[in-house]
């Protein structure tokens, strides 16, 4: 009976593996193909990997500016999910709507609502300048940091949902055992809560990081064509100089940088266990 | 078996110990009073229990006392200092929580070092108390492992170490056996009881069961919707309950209503219904009384016992506890009455349909108020 049962589910996943064979692997080996035969066969694209500063310049732009916006993104999400975890439940449903409220609204808008903020003679430039508190237009957009506040603001739900839910998990009564020995509420934090937390922040950490790599939107549009990151960089080379070779080159890198990062961060932590398998 | 392996435990260090006064405390949730004015002393060296079923008040009186109550109402003083404003941290008391609470990042001597090491001991120069500490409750040889790695009553050991590790002014136990199996909690009741007389720290023990409650205590506090009941050493508490809700609530009881007729230097009669009764002590007459009359106080036999108080009945049902059988007798006047006895020495044929006597003396039965 068991045996029947375990073919009826493998049955229920027929038509997602189908899918995901058709319309995501097949392209994903092409792109991995491309790479290599365009123009002839050889690893010269990933040759200029390591020889063109350009390519050097617009990796390490794109790693930067994800190291810091996950810094950022998983500091505040963390708060987020701390605060979330203690208030009421009236005051927690609130709050994950607010959150889920953002996965609601397009990334574009977003953006472009960014972009009205932060533009010259914008909200914010024109409120400082109301109140006397700078003579000119603020540089606030077309540079890392308008990039950076868009990312933090998209990924921010990536981050608080994994968080939140393992800090929900976490019993209440070892934080106030911990005081009850004599910890103040610091040590308690410190030596009780954070480490429990850590599942959640690490499982934050990656997502936001791995998303941030391919982030192609936000970056487009905040940055206005002056902070290129890789993502953006593959559209130009796709659409605009036609140079697929480079284009899936790029692309490959990217998967590579994602499965490197999971590779060492699998070294130090047991991701099966980040990741709820176990 | 258990004290066998007591007897070879390592010398206890000897603990300052500390007295506790709880004046006119209140704790309110909104409109609901959990905790309804009460008053309590605990001298230096007790094992106080706080007894009540769920929603009495016992662990909001446990939890204001180590701090993570604030009180609406009152004062905590510890051997007259107050700390009812004082943080958990601040008060040096050693909590076993419901459950444990063992920090489960942390091996079992990293969690007995966490009261030291939040003092400011570093791990080595606290081996030697936590070594102590796991001698004391038999679990050195588990130091290295893991909470998660150790049985209901391994963690419920190494919690006590760890209240226990930084020489508490007071070790407070919230139903700390309540998550064991019955053999294990009735083993555990032996070591705990022998560990507060070695220690000689001041023990509160918060706990719903009776049973748990008279083995051990000094002293119990009966509370009942956020007041004390009722409070004494077990003994009084058991043979002398002051009302219905006590004498039903630590262990058993029957009750006979009756009206009372006068009496003499002996005691004084009960009327119930057709019968009369013989009660020790001494009530004016043409009151209505409450009589609690203990299972075990009552005596089973063929024929009319040469008891002041006797009535027949019949066996309506009976269960076997393998020390005992508990008989349910209908007498038809005084209703259904539980009588339990010996089982090795019963001395009639415990059928359904049977035809007994039940008998007790003036003084087995207390008179009590109802409430």
């Amino acid at each position: 009976m068991l045996a029947s049962q375990r073919h009826t589910y493998w049955l229920l996943i027929v038509p997602a593996v189908l899918l995901m064979l058709v319309f995501y692997i097949y392209p994903l080996i092409q792109v991995l193909w491309i790479s290599v035969t365009e123009p002839y066969f050889g690893l010269q694209n990933y040759e200029a990997l390591l020889s063109r500063p350009l390519l050097h310049r617009i990796w390490l732009t794109t790693l930067r500016i994800c190291a810091i916006t996950t810094i950022i993104t998983v500091t505040l999400g963390y708060l987020v999910a701390y605060a979330m975890a203690r208030v009421g439940e009236r005051q927690r449903t609130t709050m994950m709507f607010c959150i889920l409220l953002t996965f609601w609204l397009s990334v574009l808008i977003r953006a472009f609502a960014w972009v009205m903020l932060l533009r010259n003679g914008g909200l914010i430039n024109s409120a400082l300048m109301g109140l006397g508190i700078i003579d000119g237009d603020l540089p606030l957009l077309r540079n890392e940091f308008a990039v950076i506040v868009g990312m933090v603001h998209f990924m921010m739900p990536l981050a608080v949902l994994p968080i939140y839910s393992n800090m929900s998990g976490i019993d209440g009564r070892y934080v106030s055992a911990a005081r009850g020995l004599g910890a103040s509420p610091w040590e308690a934090f410190w030596h009780i809560h954070l480490p429990l937390s850590k599942p959640g922040l690490i499982a934050a950490t990656i997502l936001v990081f791995v998303f941030s790599l391919g982030f192609f939107i936000t970056p487009a549009i905040l940055g206005g064509g002056k902070v290129v990151m890789i993502s953006e960089y593959i559209q130009v080379s796709f659409e605009e100089t036609l140079r697929w070779g480079q284009a899936t080159m790029l692309a490959s890198s990217l998967l590579f940088a994602v499965l490197l990062t999971l590779a060492l961060v699998a070294r130090f932590v047991d991701l099966k266990k980040v990741f709820g398998a176990r | 078996m258990a004290e066998t392996a007591l007897a070879s435990r390592p010398e206890p260090q000897s603990r300052a110990s500390h007295s506790l006064s709880i004046r006119s405390l209140s704790k309110y949730y909104g409109s609901l009073a959990a905790v309804d004015d009460v008053s309590l002393e605990v001298r230096q060296g007790r094992f106080l229990t706080l007894l009540g079923p769920s929603g009495s008040g016992k662990t909001t009186i446990l939890m204001a006392t180590a701090g993570f109550v604030q009180p609406s109402a009152g004062e905590i003083l510890l051997d007259d200092k107050p700390i009812t404003n004082l943080p958990p941290d601040k008060r040096n008391f050693g909590m076993v929580f419901q459950g444990y609470a063992l920090f489960p990042h942390m091996s079992v001597e990293d969690n007995i070092w966490f009261p030291l090491r939040v003092r400011g001991v570093s791990k080595s120069a606290a081996a030697k108390s936590v070594a102590t500490s796991l001698e004391l409750v038999q679990m050195a040889h588990l130091a290295k492992r893991l909470p998660t790695q150790l049985s209901g009553g391994q963690q419920q050991r190494v919690a006590l170490a760890r209240a226990l590790v930084f020489q508490p002014d007071l070790l407070l136990l919230d139903e700390p056996l309540s998550a064991l199996d019955k053999k294990l909690r009735a083993d555990l009741q032996w070591e705990l009881k022998s560990l507060h007389a070695r220690l000689g720290t001041t023990f509160i023990y918060v706990t719903h069961d009776q049973e748990e409650a008279l083995s051990m205590s000094d002293e119990i506090v009966i509370l009942r919707d956020g007041k004390i009941e009722q409070q004494g050493d077990p003994v009084a508490l058991y043979e002398r309950p002051a009302t219905r809700f006590v004498a039903d609530f630590l262990g058993k009881s029957n009750f006979i209503r009756g009206q009372s007729a006068g009496g003499d230097a002996q005691g004084f009669r009960v009327k119930a219904g057709e019968v009369t009764l013989h009660q020790a002590g001494s009530q004016a007459a043409d009151q209505p009384v409450l009589i609690a009359l203990r299972p075990e106080k009552l005596s089973v036999t063929r024929a009319r016992p040469d008891l002041p108080n006797a009535i027949p009945g019949r066996i309506a049902a009976f269960n076997y506890y393998g020390s005992t059988f508990h008989l349910q007798v209908e007498t038809g006047a005084l209703g259904d009455l539980i009588v339990t006895v010996p089982a090795w020495k019963c001395e009639i044929d415990p059928a359904i349909g049977n035809e007994v006597w039940l008998g007790w003396e003036p003084d087995a039965s207390v008179v009590v108020r109802d409430n």
